[in-house]
């Protein structure tokens, strides 16, 4: 095989790390909106605030200590003990839950009905009151983040590769841990939707909310749990996310590839998210590779959104989404 | 006048019991048009009892109070003795009440037999965390609750179909799936919004005769809203007779078929 062909093919295994982290983000998308049709403008926040709480948990540090330091002239920072990874992220999956209580309570009990744009405007409102919480609780200075997720090189890729064409391919544990985490959440979320009580419930408000009222079905209830599924499927994203380049507010920037992501993959199919994410990520950097000579590089930057463009033009409903046929 | 406890004989011989549900007073308003005018009538242990009217009578909208999708603003819903508080569509089906739409409202993505399964949700006991824990007995339970499902399937000869989508079946098939899925939750009171509406002459007969088996088979009190009138009067025991909002009449087939008000709503008056 020609030196180019491996230098790509490794480009695009490296891609399918990038492309797990918009998958799911895409995800937490698609949940929130196939069982509420709202368009959850703040997935992205919500990973960011997930992994700064984590590592806030982690650290031991006070929240709110700024704002409390300059209140009361003290200087406290951290409480001086550190919680362990399999303490902090059950707790930070309570703070999740209660994020999405809170939202219920606060924002959607008061919008019921209303048109999609204004609970649109909604969680771009949220979107930014998180992104200023997660400021003012932890900080905005960048933390690096570790759960204990191997990093690194993989040995045993490089030396498959390696014997295989005779050139070692450079790929980081961290994104086979990703591959494998990602994998098993998407598996324990479908078993979850098809196969219990409470799955059943969520699959049956997403497709028709009156009918589910009917059953006795609280649309309330579903509500919360939907956010807070989307809320744990961030989590997961924030901590890969942080693994990787460490907890910044960038974060909730990058996730905005999901837009892009939704529009390959429909915003209704959890398959088509996790699909359309793998092929944001690994179109980009083989696009990055190929093109790069030719006309200069950051079109990571672009790609994904030229190719959300393209679809939009020939295949607007996406790769999974239903098709829309206009009865006349 | 009935005493509330004591029940009735029927026309075809059958034993009607005391009341289930009583509405007393109810008064409707959308803004400012009144939808439902102080109406007051009872619902008693295993009878078909129909509400019929023209068009805008406010017969759904009755139905609506019922199901609890609206709440009136005046008068009280008394259900197995107790005053009924405000409370929300999903509260009321928890309390026994299912019903069906007159604009089918299914879970289109869904196959028939997961439509069918929705409607035990209140009856399933395992909760959020036993079912994610102690998968074996929420299994043993899922197995029980497809079970009675597949009881109200052959009831209603819909075996053929229990794996199809719901979005590909014909519109007939659709209301049989909606009374199925109704039917299992197995209420004290089924509601049904014009069950037989849009329907051929055969298929109105095919779901008169699954109205009539249900009650019998199940002694499930039926409250159902009808336009075809010769359905309403094969059908029911007792009607309620709604124009305008009012109420004009109340009683046996017959005794409605006689009452001049009722004569005068559905055909019009001679003004002189």
């Amino acid at each position: 095989m020609s030196d180019t062909v491996l230098y790509a093919l490794e480009a695009a295994l490296n891609g399918l790390t990038v492309g797990i982290m918009y998958s799911l983000v895409a995800l937490g998308f698609v949940l929130i909106f196939k069982a509420s049709g709202i368009f959850n403008f703040a997935q992205g926040v919500m990973a960011l605030f997930a992994a700064l709480t984590l590592v806030g948990f982690q650290t031991g540090q006070v929240p709110f200590s700024h704002l409390i330091n300059a209140a009361f002239g003290t200087s406290i920072h951290d409480f001086g003990w550190t919680m362990p990874t399999l303490l902090a992220i059950p707790a930070t999956i309570a703070v999740m839950v209660g994020f999405a209580w809170l939202v219920e309570r606060i924002v959607l009990k008061h919008l019921v009905n209303q048109a999609p744009i204004i609970l649109f405007m909604a969680t771009i409102g949220l979107a930014y009151f998180l992104e200023g919480l997660g400021d003012i609780m932890w900080g905005a200075e960048v933390k690096p983040l570790n759960v204990g997720l191997p990093q690194g090189m993989s040995r045993w890729v490089d030396e498959t590769t390696f014997n295989l064409f005779g050139y070692g391919f450079f790929v980081d544990v961290l994104s086979l841990w990703a591959l494998a985490i990602a994998a098993v959440l998407v598996t324990a979320l479908v078993i979850f939707s098809q196969y219990t009580k409470q799955g059943r419930a969520l699959r049956a408000v997403a497709d028709d909310h009156q009918a589910a009222l009917s059953v006795g079905i609280s649309l309330r209830f579903i509500w919360v749990l939907t956010w807070s599924i989307a809320g744990l499927v961030a989590l997961v994203a924030g901590i890969m996310w942080g693994s990787k380049s460490g907890v910044q507010f960038s974060l909730s920037l990058i996730a905005l590839k999901a837009l892009p992501v939704l529009i390959l993959g429909g915003f209704t199919s959890i398959p088509g998210a996790i699909v359309g994410g793998l092929m944001i990520g690994v179109g980009e950097k083989l696009f990055d590779f190929f093109m790069q000579p030719i006309i200069g590089g950051a079109t990571e930057n672009w790609f994904a959104y030229m190719l959300a463009l393209a679809f939009l033009l020939f295949r607007p409903q996406g790769l999974f989404g239903e098709k829309i046929i206009e009865r006349v | 006048m009935l005493d509330s406890t004591e029940g009735y004989v029927t026309a075809d011989g059958r034993q009607i019991g005391g009341v289930v549900m009583e509405l007393k007073n109810i008064t409707l308003r959308f803004g400012g048009v009144e939808a439902i005018k102080n109406i007051s009538f009872d619902i008693r242990k295993g009878e078909i009892r129909a509400i019929i009217g023209p068009n805008g009578a406010g017969k759904s909208s009755m139905l609506n109070v019922i199901s609890g999708f609206y709440n009136p603003q005046e008068g009280d819903v008394i259900y197995k003795g107790y005053k009924r508080p405000r409370m929300r569509p999903y509260q009321v089906a928890r309390m026994g009440i299912a019903r069906t739409f007159q604009n089918i409202a299914l879970f289109e993505g869904m196959s028939v037999l997961d439509n069918i399964m929705t409607g035990r949700m209140n009856l399933m006991k395992s909760g959020f965390f036993s079912q994610a824990m102690w998968w074996g007995s929420a299994a043993r339970e899922e197995a029980e609750h497809r079970e009675k499902v597949e009881k109200v399937i052959d009831f209603l000869e819909i075996q053929p179909i229990r794996k199809t989508p719901v979005s590909r079946l014909p519109y007939g098939l659709k209301k049989r799936v909606e009374l199925a899925r109704a039917l299992a939750a197995e209420p004290q009171i089924l509601l049904l919004d014009e069950p037989m509406a849009g329907m051929n002459v055969e298929e109105k007969e095919d779901m008169s005769r699954f109205v009539l088996d249900v009650n019998d088979e199940f002694g499930t009190t039926i409250v159902l809203i009808e336009h075809d009138m010769g359905v309403v009067m094969d059908l029911s025991d007792r009607v309620v007779v709604m124009d305008y909002g009012k109420k004009i009449g109340d009683g046996t087939p017959d005794e409605v078929r006689n009452n001049q008000a009722v004569i005068d709503a559905y055909l019009g008056v001679a003004h002189e």
